[in-house]
């Protein structure tokens, strides 16, 4: 995985670097050129701008209906954008329609064919390009035996079962060696052991195909796992681009911190900053975070302190000092979720299961506290949810 | 149905007169057409015969209509089935308002009447054909066109609503897939949505073909002075019907069943292979069976046991059986003859002893019929009413007393 946030792929790409365009082309990149899509007065795709590059497993993160399909419709060309460009290998793919672009789409219910065999569902791009009968039937056969179902061949489409399909889908779609495997949502009609294990296995296919995977998903499970880098969209909106662990990490936008994983989010004004140290006025008293990527605040300016449930801990004389009252406590297995509440604020906090039995202490009072450095500010903004 | 509340038996009776009052017309039918009567009836039986199916096949003007029918259905399904599937695909590509217009649009042939149809449809062609100076001769003149136009325009709705229903379940997703793996839209269409369609050309054009085969309402106006099979029949119907049009009855019986049978083994076949368990059935997984069962098979044995009845029939003669009816009726009518003679004669010799009182009693009947309908009147042995009509002397009958009971006596 690449590290840190690879240059030009910043969401507010300045377009005076237009020249790096021109250096990245050479290779199969697709350049997402301040690219937006309305229909009508509704905006689906707000000035989308970055490069995905050659190989890499690019996924689109975010709630359903913040456009990331559409996005990925215009790239497999069933639509053109509005505003902006789509390049892909430096080449403009308006007027180019999705039987000439480069792309395969795996589409959310995989569309595949249920009057042909598996063997004829696999080898369509094939016969659709006029390849013989037998040199069909061969790929397909190395093709069922790369997603390691050999001798399915012969079957119907509905005599596999939904990970089989997946599978087969997929195959489908690498049979004409695709430059760019467009996914969109393929996993979300699986249950959840087969989703698990999809997803270990389309990324060990995509490193061995060495293809640029786009995927589309509302799930941050599947995103942050597969993924050399997520997009997180918001209403049209690419907020954040950056590797998993970034994203997770270093949030930059109120959205994603709320959006990506668990967080308390504490409401608040700026107090005073010290280089990246924030200290905030909340109802829970003045509390310290840091600036998310080293921004800088003014004294007064609304902001939230995201901190993650799994970094609250329980005691006293901690830095961050709260006292909460105990509301209840959610078993999950792996962990203990605590649902704190602390002047109208509710808190929760995550604790590792380590055996030994739940403690009932509902009233009672928990003095609980974070390191600062583990807390983030951001400045006020639209919360994943609300 | 509860057997514990005795809904069974109602069940079973009321199962019994539905299925007789829908197939009772067509057993008697059936049989009638083997009844040498030469009326459709099944009592008196007379003679088994074969004959009818001879009388139905010489009848040169039903087999020249039934030609032209065939002709006709066969290019009403050539035409109407691509414009209903050109319609259907329209509809399903259009947005949601122009779509509402347009299927009020295709769909209000078939709420037209017939009758409508076929009279404008002549009314159109012949201003058209006028229009542009066609003689007589003309196609625009032509019954067998003219039927052709006048079906088309409401038969491919009929088609168009198959197709429509069938659009409904495609989804469309797998035409973009097709798309994107790299097809053309012309082999998307060929290769995705067409093999999607089948079933419902299958159905289309089965259906056009009974639309166009059965059409009497608009045919019968368009056709003009030419025939089809439809109006060939209603005219014969209207001159005195004979059993041969039983014996039609029994062909189309036939044929629908061979393919109704055909058709159900073909779908049970394909059921099982679907559903893969053939190789654990009993009948698919015996290799006997399992040939006997298919279609082509069940086609072979009913259309050879419809070949080898139809063989027996035409060596079948009935002509002794039915000189025998004839000489049995002759008997009967001489029979008849005689008796009546005897009767007359009886009666002479019973009514001329008494013929004077009889006749007094006769005169003084009032009934303008001359008695006829007195209860006594075909009773002239008695006596006892003459004295109390005798006063009555004066016949009042305007017919002269010709209807007098004994009117006839003088001339024997």
């Amino acid at each position: 995985m690449p590290g840190g946030n690879p240059s030009g792929i910043h969401q507010a790409f300045p377009q005076s670097v237009q020249p790096f365009f021109e250096s990245v082309m050479a290779t199969k990149d697709i350049v997402l050129d301040h690219v937006s899509i309305r229909f009508g007065a509704y905006t689906a795709v707000d000035n989308a701008h970055l490069v995905i590059k050659g190989g890499e497993f690019f996924s689109f993160l975010g709630p359903s209906g913040c456009g990331k399909t559409t996005l990925l419709r215009c790239i497999s060309g069933f639509s053109d954008p509005t505003e902006g460009r789509v390049l892909i290998g430096g080449q403009d793919m308006k007027g180019i329609g999705p039987n000439k672009r480069p792309t395969a789409l795996i589409f959310q219910n995989l569309a595949l064919f249920p009057l042909m065999s598996v063997s004829d569902n696999i080898a369509f791009p094939l016969e659709v390009r006029g390849v013989g009968r037998k040199d069909r039937r061969k790929r397909a056969d190395e093709l069922l035996e790369m997603i390691a179902l050999p001798g399915v061949g012969d079957k119907k489409v509905h005599e596999l079962s939904g990970g089989q399909r997946q599978r087969v889908a997929i195959a489908r779609a690498l049979a004409v060696e695709p430059d760019i495997l467009l996914l969109d949502e393929p996993l979300s009609a699986l249950d959840l052991k087969l989703r698990h294990h999809m997803r270990t296995e389309l990324r060990t296919i995509q490193q061995q195909v060495g293809l640029t995977f786009i995927y589309i998903t509302h799930d941050q499970g599947e995103a942050l796992t597969m993924s050399d880098r997520v997009a997180v969209m918001n209403a049209g909106v690419i907020e954040q681009v950056d590797p998993p662990e970034s994203i997770y990490n270093r949030p930059k936008t109120s959205f994603v911190a709320s959006f990506v994983g668990e967080s308390n989010a504490i409401e608040g004004k700026v107090a005073s900053q010290a280089e990246t140290l924030v200290s905030i006025e909340t109802p829970l008293g003045r509390l310290q975070g840091q600036a998310a990527g080293g921004r800088q605040y003014k004294a007064g300016d609304d902001c939230i302190l995201f901190i993650r449930p799994e970094q609250l801990s329980i005691g006293d004389g901690l830095p961050n000092a709260v006292t909460a009252n105990w509301v209840k406590e959610e078993f999950e297995g792996n962990s203990r979720q605590l649902f704190l509440e602390a002047n109208g604020v509710p808190l929760r906090l995550s604790r590792v299961n380590l055996g030994g039995t739940a403690d009932t202490r509902s009233g009672a009072v928990v003095p609980v506290g974070f390191a600062p450095d583990q807390a983030i500010v951001l400045p006020h903004g639209v919360l994943a949810g609300a | 149905m509860n057997r514990g509340t005795g809904g069974g038996a109602v069940a079973a009776g009321f199962s019994l007169l539905f299925f007789s009052f829908l197939f009772g017309p067509l057993i008697i039918m059936v049989i009638t057409a083997f009844n040498s009567s030469s009326f459709p009836r099944i009592t008196p039986w007379e003679c088994f015969t074969t004959e009818w199916f001879a009388v139905l096949f010489a009848n040169d003007r039903l087999m020249s209509g039934l030609l032209n029918s065939l002709v006709i259905a066969v290019s009403v399904v050539a035409i109407a089935v691509p414009i209903g599937l050109a319609g259907a695909l329209a509809l399903s590509e259009l947005s949601s308002r122009l779509r509402a217009v347009l299927y009020t649009v295709l769909i209000t042939p078939i709420l037209i009447p017939g009758v409508v149809l076929g009279i404008s449809t002549i009314v159109f062609w012949g201003a058209l054909g006028r229009g542009v100076g066609a003689e007589y001769g003309s196609f625009f003149f032509d019954g067998m066109f003219l039927t052709l136009a006048g079906q088309v325009t409401f038969i491919s709705a009929y088609a168009m609503l198959v197709f429509l229903a069938r659009l409904q379940r495609f989804d469309p997703i797998l035409t973009e897939a097709a798309l994107d793996l790299g097809a053309t839209p012309g082999q998307a269409f060929r290769k995705i949505l067409l093999p999607f369609l089948g079933p419902a050309i299958g159905s289309a054009t089965f259906l056009t073909f009974l639309a166009s085969f059965e059409n009497y309402n608009t045919t019968v106006f368009t056709i003009l002075s030419g025939n089809t099979f439809t109006t060939a029949l209603a005219s014969k119907v209207r001159h005195g019907t004979d059993p041969s049009l039983s014996a039609l009855a029994v062909i189309i019986i036939g044929v629908t069943l061979i393919g109704a049978i055909v058709h159900e083994a073909h779908t049970r076949r394909k059921e099982v292979l679907r559903t893969g368990i053939a190789r654990r059935s009993r009948i698919y997984g015996n290799p006997v069976l399992k040939t006997l069962v298919h279609p082509l098979t069940v086609f072979l044995i009913l259309a050879g046991i419809a070949g080898l009845a139809t063989w027996q029939g035409t060596r079948h003669d009935a002509s002794v059986c039915k000189q025998q009816v004839l000489d049995d009726k002759r008997a009967r009518q001489q029979e008849l003859l005689e008796e009546q003679r005897r009767k007359m004669q009886e009666q002479q010799k019973t009514t001329a002893p008494v013929s004077a009182p009889a006749g007094a009693a006769g005169k003084a009947n009032p009934s303008p019929f001359g008695g006829a309908f007195s209860p006594n009147g075909l009773t002239p042995g008695r006596e006892e009413p003459a004295p109390a009509d005798a006063p009555a002397k004066a016949n009042p009958s305007p017919f002269g007393g010709a209807f007098n009971p004994n009117g006839l006596k003088p001339s024997q």
